[in-house]
């Protein structure tokens, strides 16, 4: 009754805000850094993708505002967190409160007006779509293969062991947090341009704080990333299509299934540290502690 | 619950200060409303404040009117509105279901001050209750609905299970069935007034299923987008949403408050205000439909039109039996129509949709 192919379609649609948002902070987590402002940059990309789109007609366009206005807004975190050596836990909640005031200021202007029309990419899926199964593997790759990869996951273990071999610990992680500012605001871009076509206040509505705790069930690793994108998103499409087609279901039951899932994770990880440790994942072991050179 | 809240408590005290004029004797009367949303949300919110300009524009400098956006439904709402009465606001509108302890508990200490709560129904000496029979619009969309769908599949995205919205369901199904006796109906609810990216995956996964038409009781533009992509029409909600005109919007259901509002403020003035519910229609200019795009064809324009004349007229009642339940009870006689109190408590889909009312 239920065509596959077709659901397997919206899901990967539904979950391309939260990909994006999540690989972005599996980065910023990897490098020692908890940044809990993913809904603050997610919906100041969605309102800066969005008005430059608007402005040039060009829905492309409008995707690179939105990775240059996360990553911008991202800096005020490092500012705080880096140098002048806040709590990362309040830094980040205060960049949420702040991004969804600024953006609903700044977005009075440009409501009720229509996204510019995107070309469609391969199967009709949005290019953008593509992009963030494509960043799946380069993030895998970066961070398992790539020396600067084992730079940054040094910082995340133990930032005094590598300040002690010379790495500079402030600047791998600001890099790690304008990334993840970048790709919180393509996956924020990609509600406002690609699914809902028009901006509105408040339109990521929570995404922000699913795609954290993606990050914690993916184990830190790229793949089970990929995985709990699938899992949230996969949940909530599955849920309306079922509904869609008449097959009557608990809806709480099935909402509150990723959840619960991520529970589970979370106790087989710690069950098998060692198998865990070796496929990749686990907690960055500075993961929320600041650094400070002089200690 | 009515809609959905943001932030605002700050919003609202600021807003206070500037309303805190001294009293003078021959003073202008002073009007104060209370919004869920914001102003510029394109649907609810947006169309009561375009009934607070009516009134303005009708009386002129006999009032001052005075607003409050995205006030929450909660315990920052019986502030709000105590701070307008506070202001020496004699009227004062409050504009979302959520509002109705707190309008009732506020009414209670200022009994000199008139509150009007729109879709309540808790009323007071000083509390007037006030809604709109947006069914009677349904009952046009979904002949439009029964005659434009090919597929014989129409969606339905509804908010929350409430009577309003299964009203809405109802009547739409009713319509389009009586013009189109092949009619499916698909319902998905997005537990949310307003929740855009939720409301296209809804939008989507009835495409999916073989929809071409899609009706909502949500009030994003995001269904309407979704259409479009996928070839299939829609209709705005709440308001005209005609940045989608001609398709896939092919014509709306919007809340015209303005005569409402002007009639109530008119009465204070005059002396003449008493609490009373009112539940006004088509007929009254309170419920209107938007215009019918060329994409519908004449006949089917036509046809639509003289049902909505109908209506507005009292000729036709858009829930007139025959009748049955979903379950397959008797519910109308022929001929004979529901009740209001009925209406109000509407809990059941009429017999043919097959979806059902989640408890």
């Amino acid at each position: 009754m239920i065509d596959p192919l077709s659901v397997f379609l919206l899901l990967l649609a539904a979950a391309t805000p939260i990909l994006f948002a999540a690989l972005g902070e599996l980065i910023v987590e990897r490098a020692g850094v908890l940044n809990l402002g993913v809904e603050g940059m997610m919906i100041t990309g969605a309102l800066a993708g969005f008005a430059a789109a608007h402005a040039t007609g060009n829905a492309f366009i409008g995707f690179a505002v939105a990775a240059l206005a996360g990553a911008a807004i991202s800096m005020l975190f490092a500012l705080l967190t880096q140098f002048l050596l806040a709590n990362q836990v309040a830094s980040g909640l205060a960049l949420t409160l702040f991004g969804l005031g600024l953006a609903a200021l700044f977005g009075k202007p440009l409501e009720g007006i229509k996204a510019p029309p995107m070309p469609a990419g391969p199967l009709k899926v949005n290019w953008i779509v593509w992009l963030g199964l494509l960043m799946v593997p380069l993030v895998w790759w970066f961070l398992n293969r790539s020396r600067a990869g084992l730079i940054l996951r040094g910082v995340g273990e133990n930032h005094d062991a590598a300040h002690a071999l010379g790495y500079d610990v402030r600047r791998v992680r600001i890099a790690a947090i304008a990334f993840g500012g970048a790709m919180a605001g393509i996956g924020g871009a990609f509600i406002s341009i690609a699914t809902v076509l028009q901006w509105t206040e408040g339109m990521t509505a929570g995404a922000g704080w699913i795609a954290l705790a993606i990050v914690v069930f993916s184990n830190w690793t790229a793949p089970g990333v990929l995985a709990g994108a699938w899992l949230f998103g996969g949940v909530t499409v599955l849920q309306l299509r079922l509904q869609a087609a008449g097959v009557s279901v608990p809806v709480q039951l099935l909402s509150m299934a990723p959840y619960l899932a991520t529970i589970i994770v979370l106790v087989a990880i710690s069950a098998m540290q060692k198998f865990s440790r070796r496929a990749g994942g686990g907690a960055p072991g500075s993961l929320g502690r600041n650094f400070h050179a002089l200690r | 619950m009515k809609r959905r809240t943001l932030l605002a408590s700050a919003v609202a005290i600021s807003a206070m200060s500037l309303a805190l004029p001294a009293a003078a004797q021959d003073e202008p009367l002073k009007v104060g409303f209370i919004y869920v949303g914001p102003v510029g949300d394109g649907g609810w919110t947006y169309q009561h404040d375009q009934g607070r300009q009516a009134v303005e524009a009708e009386f002129g400098d006999r009032v001052e009117t005075t607003f409050i956006e995205s006030v929450p439904e909660g315990a920052d709402a019986e502030r709000a509105i105590t701070q307008l009465a506070l202001a020496g606001n004699k009227l004062i509108f409050t504009t979302s279901f959520g509002f109705m302890d707190a309008t009732i508990n506020v009414a209670q200490k200022f009994p000199d001050v008139k509150f009007e709560h729109a879709t309540g129904y808790k009323r007071a000496e000083n509390v007037s209750t006030y809604d709109a029979r947006f069914y009677e619009g349904r009952a046009v969309m979904g002949t439009i609905a029964g005659r434009m769908t090919e597929s014989n599949k129409i969606g339905y995205i509804g908010s929350f299970p409430i009577p309003e919205v299964i009203q809405g369901i109802n009547s739409s199904y009713i319509h389009a069935k009586k013009v189109n006796p092949d009619v499916e109906m698909k319902v998905v609810w997005a537990y949310s007034w307003f929740d855009p990216a939720k409301e296209a995956d809804a939008a989507s996964a009835l495409l999916a299923e073989g929809v071409d038409v899609i009706l909502q009781h949500t009030d994003s533009t995001a269904p309407l987008a979704k259409a479009q992509e996928a070839g299939a029409i829609g209709f705005g909600q709440a308001s005209d949403m005609s940045a989608f005109k001609p398709n896939p919007r092919v014509s709306s259901i919007i809340d015209n408050w303005a005569p409402y509002y002007i009639e109530r403020v008119g009465a204070v003035l005059d002396g003449s205000w008493e609490s009373k519910a009112t539940w006004a229609g088509i007929g009254d200019g309170e419920v209107e439909i938007g215009e019918i795009t060329d994409a519908v064809p004449a006949e089917v324009k036509a046809e639509a039109e003289a049902l909505k004349d109908k209506i507005a007229s009292g000729e036709y009642h858009p829930f007139t039996g025959p009748l049955n339940k979903a379950d397959g009870s008797a519910w109308l006689a022929e001929g004979q129509t529901a009740t209001d109190e009925e209406l109000a408590g509407m809990n059941f889909f009429v017999e043919g949709i097959t979806a059902e009312i989640p408890k």
